[in-house]
């Protein structure tokens, strides 16, 4: 009968937990690859429109610039008022910056990725026509033809 | 003096697992993993020289969409000229870029030889005008180009299913579907921003 049961106490066997790091080395770098660095801090605040099957998907984060249009955040508010300002990078900007702008975004792209740029005009659905077109234009001269009305995909009603 | 060999003694690794732990915490914190959509679209090359080509086109081959200061949409072509309701709009910029009875007010339907697939009959020359004023809301300018969008969509898809048997989403990117996308080309032209605001 003493064939299973054990004599007296027995002590727990510790778990081994030498291959622990290396799980959580693959996770990490899983997200190095999945995600990317978070983009600017937002100083206007923008909601984009909301579109249905036309919304595509951006491929190759690399090769998309941004640039917000919006009424200034909250802290702003009191000294700049709430029309629209145009946002590059990490400040807010004039329209004659957006050639500038595209120059620098584009030497720091490859040669080959130079045609393929984006510009990604994440503009808050309240804005007004006018600074958009201005927008635009500036695009125009700049060569930077390719545009992308940031929006997202609608959720679909049932 | 220590006596022959001495035993190297083990590094602790029991901390190796927090601090990779620390780093993956750091990642997710300061990455984003939201992917960007949005409606592509492709400007006019900007030339200096021609400010603003005065080009002749037959009336029956334009239709405007004039989206003014109240952000009501105006359409006018051969056949209505009266405001809209943007739910209307796919289906009249369908009528008119595809001209399915060869009506005389709308777009003239022409054969047009497309490269490495032969000669189609379709309203190669219509042209979708668009004017907004500077004041209107840049949601419903969004709308109306995702109307327009979708109205060259579904004919692309519509001539596919004709043609190739299947629909655009099946077909092949590199081949069938520049094919479709050339019979109905977007046409769609925006004009110069009106400094006054429209009428």
């Amino acid at each position: 009968m003493s064939k299973f049961r054990s004599n007296g106490k027995r002590e727990m066997p510790e778990l081994n937990t030498s291959s622990l790091p290396d799980l959580i080395f693959t996770v990490l770098f899983f997200f190095m690859m999945v995600t990317s660095m978070r983009d600017v801090t937002p100083l206007v605040d923008v909601k984009t429109p909301t579109g249905g099957s036309e919304i595509e998907k951006l491929e190759r984060k690399s090769l998309v610039s941004h640039i917000y249009i919006g009424p200034p955040a909250r802290q702003f508010r009191a000294t700049l008022g709430s029309a629209e300002r145009i946002q590059l990078n990490e400040s807010f900007a004039e329209v004659a910056a957006i050639r500038e702008f595209v120059i620098a975004e584009r030497e720091s792209m490859f040669e080959k990725d130079k045609p393929l740029m984006k510009m990604s005009l994440k503009v808050d659905k309240g804005s007004k026509m006018g600074i958009i077109q201005d927008v635009k234009q500036e695009l125009r001269k700049a060569k930077a033809l390719n545009i992308v009305y940031s929006a997202s995909q609608e959720k679909p009603k049932n | 003096m220590g006596k022959g060999k001495r035993k190297v003694p083990g590094l602790n690794q029991s901390s190796t697992a927090d601090i990779s732990f620390i780093l993956l915490i750091f990642f997710l914190v300061t990455t984003s993993m939201d992917t960007d959509t949005g409606l592509p679209r492709r400007l006019p090359e900007w030339d200096p020289n021609v400010e603003e080509q005065e080009l002749t086109i037959k009336e029956r081959n334009v239709m405007t969409v004039k989206v003014n200061k109240n952000n009501e949409i105006l359409v006018k072509n051969g056949k209505i000229n009266r405001p809209i309701d943007v739910s209307e709009l796919k289906d009249l910029a369908m009528e008119f870029i595809a001209n399915p009875n060869d009506d005389p007010n709308l777009p003239i339907i022409e054969p047009y030889d497309i490269e490495g697939y032969g000669t189609v009959n379709t309203t190669i020359k219509h042209v979708i005008a668009l004017e907004t004023d500077r004041t209107a809301n840049y949601e419903i300018y969004f709308k109306v180009q995702h109307e327009l969008s979708k109205a060259y969509t579904e004919l692309r898809d519509a001539w596919a299913r004709r043609n190739f048997g299947k629909p655009l989403s099946e077909c092949d990117p590199k081949t069938e579907e520049p094919i479709a996308r050339a019979v109905y080309a977007s046409k769609i032209s925006e004009t110069n921003p009106k400094e006054y605001g429209t009428e």
